[in-house]
C-alpha cells in the first residue's frame, strides 16, 4: 500500500529560498509530518523542521500544507490523492528562520504584554471553591495548544506587518477573554483588550477559529463576548454589525 | 573562530517541562538570577504529553484519603524499591504544590462542591488525580509558563527589563557541563536556530532534561528524550541508580504505523474501560499477582461494582500497577489472542454514554479519530505496550535534589529514586512540582552558602567546542539517522519488557560496536538549525544511558517492576536491599551494587507485617 508521493518543500533562510521537488515513499496511516521525516533521513538530512510531540498535543509543526495552514502530524496523508502533488510552506505571516521553521517571538512577546492572573488576595492556597460550569468558559480556551495557527490566518497581520505592534493577535486577545472570565480573576481587563491589545482591528471572520486544531471557537466564544463587554462602555460598530450578520442565541 | 557568546547566571535549569519550570520559579523566588535552557519551544515540553493527571491526597472526593495512604500506593507501586525519603515528601507536598498551581491560574476540573476533582487510576487506593478532562499536562506547563510570565513582568515593572532575574533561552541544547575542580562551573552548549555556540557560567546547574525514551523504537516520548540530563550527569562525574527499570505504559496506540507507541491515557480504564482480547475475554482477571490478591477484584460483577461503591468492593485488575498490566497484554498478544495490530482491545464505548466519553477524554476521542479513524465511542481501541518512562536517574538527596557533584541537582525523570522499580500513573506530574520545587530551593542555598565563584577555564570551552563540531570534521561516515534506527531496534527487542541475559549480552555487544560507529558520523551542511547534526550529539547521550540500562538489567538477576527477566521470573527480597549505582568509566560506564537504605521505622510501621513479608527479607523484619 505504499506509493511514491510527490512532494513541494518549501527551502531556503531569511535572504530568500524556492520550492524544492521531491519524491517520497508513503506509507499506509501517514502523515505529513512522517514524510518530511523521511525525507530528512533519506534525502535531506539538514531540511529544518519545527516538532516535537507528534500527537496534535504540543503545537509545534505548525506549517502551510497547499496552503492551509495545519498541523503536520495531524495531516494525514489519506486525505490527498496519491498523484497530487502536495506543497508544504513555512508559515507566511513569521520571519523565516530556515526552511519549514519561522522566529515566532511575535507570540512570546505578545503573550508578555497580558498581564497575569491576579489571585484573591483573601484565599489561601486550598481555600479556591469554583464550580465546573463556571471554569468551563476558561478552561475551553486553555485547550491552546500554540500552534500560533490562528495567529498566522489572521488578516489583521498575515499581510500587514504594521499592525503587530498595535494587535495581539486572536491567541492573546483570547488569553484577555479567559482570564476575564476566569471566576476568581480580580483584574479588570476590558479596557485593556480594546487599548492596549487591538482588540477593535478584529473583523471576526472566524478565520483563526477554522484553523484552530483544538476547535476552540475563538471568535464566538471569546473575541465576540470580549467586544461585547468593551461596547457596554463604548461603541463598537462591529459588534452592531456582528450581532446583525451572526444572530446568537 | 567567532567570538563565543558569554552568560552569567546564579542558577541554570537545563529542561523547561514541569520540574524544570517549578524549579525556576523556586530559584528566583529566593532572589536567584535564573536561566532556563530548553531544547524546544518554551511551553512545547514533553509534559505537556501527560493526561491522566496529578495524584495528591488532598481527600476531596473520598475524605479518607491522606499522605500516609498515598505514601503506601506509590510503595506498593514500586515494588518497595524506591526512596523512602522521597516517596514520603512527595506524598506529604504533593496537596500543596496543586492548590499552589491554582493560584498561578490553573483551572481544574472541579467536585460538585467546588473543590478540585479527583479520578481513580492504577495503583492509588482512592480517586487522587487532579485533572483537567485528559490534557492536565497542558494545563500544567501553561500554568508554569505564565507564573514565569508573570514573574518577568514583576521584573519589568521593577526594573524595566522582563529577563533581569529569569529569563528563557529557547531551542537552545546543552552539550556538555563545565566544572572547576569539582564543582559545577557552568554549561556549554549551541542555539539550534544558528549553530552558534554559548558558554554560561553559573556555580548551581538543575538538570531537569527528563527520560531517555528515545533510544527505544516503539515510544510515547517526543524527539526531545535522548538521556541528555543523565548523560551530562554522568561525564560530570555523578552517579545514577535505577536504571534497569524502564516503563512500559501498558496502552500505547499499536496502529497506524506511524503512531505506533503513542500514549493513551490510563484514564480511560480509571473511568471505566476495560481490556478485552480477541475472544472478546477480560482477560486481566488472570494476571492479579499474589501480592496484589486482597486488593483486586476477581471477578466482573465486584470489578464493575467498585465504579460506584469503593468501600464495599475490591479493584477492578485493569488498574493494577502498569508494570503488572504491560506484562499481562503482552502475554495475551504472545499466546496469539491479540488485535488484528498485535495490541489487544481497550474499550470504552460499551461502558460510558457517547456524550460521557466526549466529556471525560476529549483528547483521546480527538486523536483516534485524527489518526486512526476509530470513534472511541462506537468502537474498542487496539493498544499495546509502549517504552514511557525511566523510573532510573540521577542518584539525589532527597531534600534538596542535589547530585554526588557540588553544585549539580536533578528534579523529575531525570532523577532516581522517588519511583523504585515502577512509578505509579500521576506521580509523575507531583514529583515534578515537589521535587522541582525542592531542587529551586537546594540549589539557591547552595549559591547563598557559597564564598567564592567557580571560574571556566578556556580549556574546558575549547574541548567542548571540539566535541560538538567533530562531526563535522568527518568524511565519509554514516548518517546518524541510520544509527538512531539500530539503537532502537537493538534496545526495543533485546532490553525490552520481557528481557533475558543472552539478548542483553548481545545488545551490549551491539552498543559497543555502535559507539565505534558514532566516532566516525558525518553530517552534511552547516551549523543553522541542522537536524542532521543535533541528532549526532544527542546520539552520543543516547549511547551511553543506553549502555546503562542494558548493563545494570543484566546484573539484576530478578523481575521486579519495570525489569522483567524470563530466566529469573520471581522477584528476591535479597534484590530489594540492593541499588545498581552507574559511574562513567572510560567511553562506557561501569556498574556497582550498593546497599539501599532501611525504611524509616515509622514508615515501615505503616504497612501490615503480612504485607512486608512479602517484599523484605526475614533478616529486616525481626
Amino acid at each position: 500500500m505504499s506509493y511514491q508521493g510527490k512532494f513541494r518543500v518549501w527551502r531556503g533562510d531569511d535572504s530568500g529560498g524556492a520550492l524544492e521537488d521531491f519524491t517520497v515513499e508513503v506509507n499506509e496511516g501517514e502523515v505529513v509530518l512522517d514524510i518530511i521525516h523521511r525525507l530528512q533521513a533519506t534525502q535531506a538530512p539538514d531540511l529544518a523542521v519545527r516538532w516535537n510531540c507528534k500527537a496534535g498535543k504540543c503545537g509545534s509543526c505548525s506549517a502551510e500544507i497547499n496552503g492551509r495552514p495545519r498541523l503536520m502530524c495531524m495531516t494525514r496523508m489519506s486525505v490527498f490523492e496519491e498523484s497530487e502533488t502536495i506543497t508544504v510552506t513555512p508559515m507566511r505571516t513569521f520571519p523565516i528562520i530556515r526552511d519549514l521553521v519561522t522566529d515566532v517571538s511575535f507570540n512570546y512577546t505578545k503573550a508578555r504584554e497580558v498581564p497575569s492572573f491576579a489571585p484573591p488576595k483573601d484565599l489561601a492556597p486550598g481555600e479556591y471553591r469554583m464550580q465546573q460550569v463556571d471554569v468551563e468558559r476558561s478552561q475551553e480556551f486553555r485547550k491552546c495548544i500554540e500552534c500560533f495557527l490562528c495567529q498566522n490566518t489572521c488578516h489583521v497581520v498575515r499581510d500587514h506587518e504594521e499592525n503587530k505592534e498595535a494587535f495581539s493577535g486572536p491567541r492573546f486577545l483570547m488569553r484577555v477573554a479567559e482570564l476575564e472570565m476566569h471566576p476568581l480573576d480580580t483584574a479588570d481587563r476590558v479596557d485593556q483588550a480594546q487599548d492596549e491589545h487591538g482588540l477593535g482591528y478584529c473583523n471576526i471572520t472566524k478565520c483563526c477559529s477554522e484553523v484552530c486544531p483544538e476547535h476552540i471557537h475563538i471568535t464566538d466564544n471569546a473575541l465576540i463576548p470580549m467586544k461585547e463587554r468593551v461596547a457596554d462602555r463604548k461603541y463598537d460598530p462591529v459588534v452592531w454589525l456582528g450581532n446583525k450578520l451572526f444572530r446568537r442565541s | 573562530m567567532p567570538e563565543l557568546e558569554r552568560h552569567s547566571f546564579d542558577v541554570l535549569v537545563i529542561g523547561a517541562g514541569g520540574a524544570g519550570l517549578r524549579a525556576a520559579i523556586e530559584a528566583r523566588e529566593h532572589g536567584m538570577r535564573t536561566a532556563v535552557l530548553c531544547k524546544s519551544l518554551f511551553g512545547k515540553a514533553h509534559t505537556v504529553m501527560a493526561e491522566g493527571g496529578i495524584a495528591a491526597a488532598m481527600g476531596n472526593v473520598n475524605s479518607s484519603d491522606n499522605w500516609q495512604v498515598h505514601f503506601r500506593d506509590t510503595m506498593r507501586g514500586g515494588k518497595f524499591l524506591n526512596n523512602w525519603r522521597m516517596a514520603e515528601l512527595h506524598a506529604q507536598e504533593a496537596p500543596q504544590r496543586v492548590w499552589e498551581l491554582e493560584t498561578y491560574g490553573a483551572l481544574f476540573d472541579r467536585t460538585k462542591d467546588g473543590r478540585i476533582s479527583q479520578r481513580n487510576f492504577g495503583g492509588h487506593e482512592y480517586p487522587r488525580l487532579a485533572h483537567v478532562g485528559d490534557r492536565t499536562g497542558l494545563e500544567l506547563i501553561r500554568t508554569l509558563q505564565q507564573k514565569i510570565v508573570s514573574l518577568q513582568q514583576e521584573d519589568h515593572k521593577e526594573f524595566g527589563d522582563y529577563e533581569e532575574r529569569l529569563r528563557v533561552f529557547q531551542e537552545f541544547t546543552v552539550t556538555d557541563l563545565v566544572k572547576d575542580g569539582d564543582r559545577i562551573a557552568g554549561a556549554f552548549g549551541y542555539w539550534r536556530e544558528s549553530g552558534r555556540f554559548v558558554l554560561f557560567e553559573a556555580p548551581a546547574v538543575i538538570l531537569a532534561t527528563g527520560g531517555i525514551g528515545k533510544s527505544f523504537k516503539v515510544t510515547s516520548n517526543s524527539w526531545e528524550y535522548t538521556g541528555d540530563g543523565h548523560a551530562l550527569a554522568l561525564r560530570a562525574g555523578a552517579s545514577l541508580i535505577n536504571m534497569e527499570f524502564i516503563q512500559f505504559h501498558p496502552t500505547g496506540m499499536v496502529w497506524p504505523p506511524s503512531v505506533k507507541g503513542i500514549l493513551v491515557t490510563e484514564s480511560v480504564r480509571g473511568d471505566g474501560g476495560v481490556l478485552r482480547n480477541s475472544d472478546g475475554k477480560r482477560f486481566m482477571f488472570d494476571y492479579i499477582p499474589e501480592v496484589f490478591k486482597d486488593k483486586y477484584a476477581d471477578n466482573e460483577e465486584e470489578a464493575d461494582r467498585w465504579y460506584t461503591d469503593q468501600a464495599n468492593n475490591r479493584r477492578p485488575p485493569e488498574l493494577l500497577p502498569r508494570d503488572e498490566v504491560a506484562r499481562a497484554i503482552n502475554s495475551e498478544v504472545k499466546a496469539g489472542r491479540g488485535s488484528p495490530h498485535g495490541g489487544v482491545f481497550l474499550d470504552v464505548s460499551t461502558r460510558l454514554p457517547a456524550e460521557e466519553i466526549r466529556r471525560r477524554l476529549p483528547s483521546m476521542h480527538h486523536q483516534f479519530k485524527e489518526l486512526a479513524d476509530v470513534d472511541i465511542t462506537a468502537q474498542p481501541m487496539e493498544v499495546g505496550p509502549t517504552c514511557h518512562y525511566v523510573m532510573g536517574g540521577v542518584e539525589v538527596d532527597p531534600d534538596t535534589g542535589s547530585s554526588s557533584v557540588a553544585g549539580l541537582y536533578a528534579a523529575g525523570e531525570v532523577s532516581g529514586g522517588m519511583h523504585g522499580s515502577n512509578r505509579l500513573g500521576g506521580n509523575s506530574l507531583s514529583d515534578l512540582l515537589v521535587f522541582g520545587r525542592r531542587a529551586g530551593a537546594g540549589a539557591a542555598e547552595y549559591v547563598r552558602a557559597m564564598t567564592d565563584r567557580p571560574v571556566v577555564s578556556e580549556e574546558s570551552v575549547t574541548e567542548a567546542r571540539a566535541t560538538a563540531l567533530k562531526p563535522f570534521q568527518q568524511e565519509g561516515g554514516e548518517n546518524p539517522y541510520t544509527l538512531h534506527m539500530e539503537l532502537q531496534q537493538s534496545m526495543n527487542d533485546l532490553v525490552g519488557i520481557i528481557r533475558r541475559a543472552g539478548e542483553m549480552e548481545e545488545a551490549l555487544q551491539r552498543l559497543e560496536k555502535l559507539k565505534e560507529r558514532a566516532q566516525s558520523l558525518t553530517v552534511e551542511g552547516h551549523q543553522q538549525f541542522n537536524p542532521g547534526w543535533h541528532l549526532a550529539l544527542d546520539l552520543r547521550n543516547m549511547l551511553l544511558v543506553s549502555e546503562c540500562v542494558a548493563k545494570a538489567a543484566l546484573l539484576r538477576t530478578e523481575s521486579r517492576g519495570g525489569h522483567t527477566r524470563d530466566d529469573y521470573p520471581s522477584m528476591d527480597a535479597e534484590w530489594r536491599r540492593k541499588l545498581l549505582v552507574c559511574t562513567a568509566s572510560g567511553d562506557g560506564v561501569a556498574v556497582e551494587e550498593k546497599p539501599q537504605i532501611p525504611i524509616r521505622s515509622d514508615l515501615l510501621d505503616l504497612f501490615d507485617r503480612t504485607e512486608l513479608e512479602k517484599y523484605l527479607t526475614a533478616e529486616e523484619l525481626s
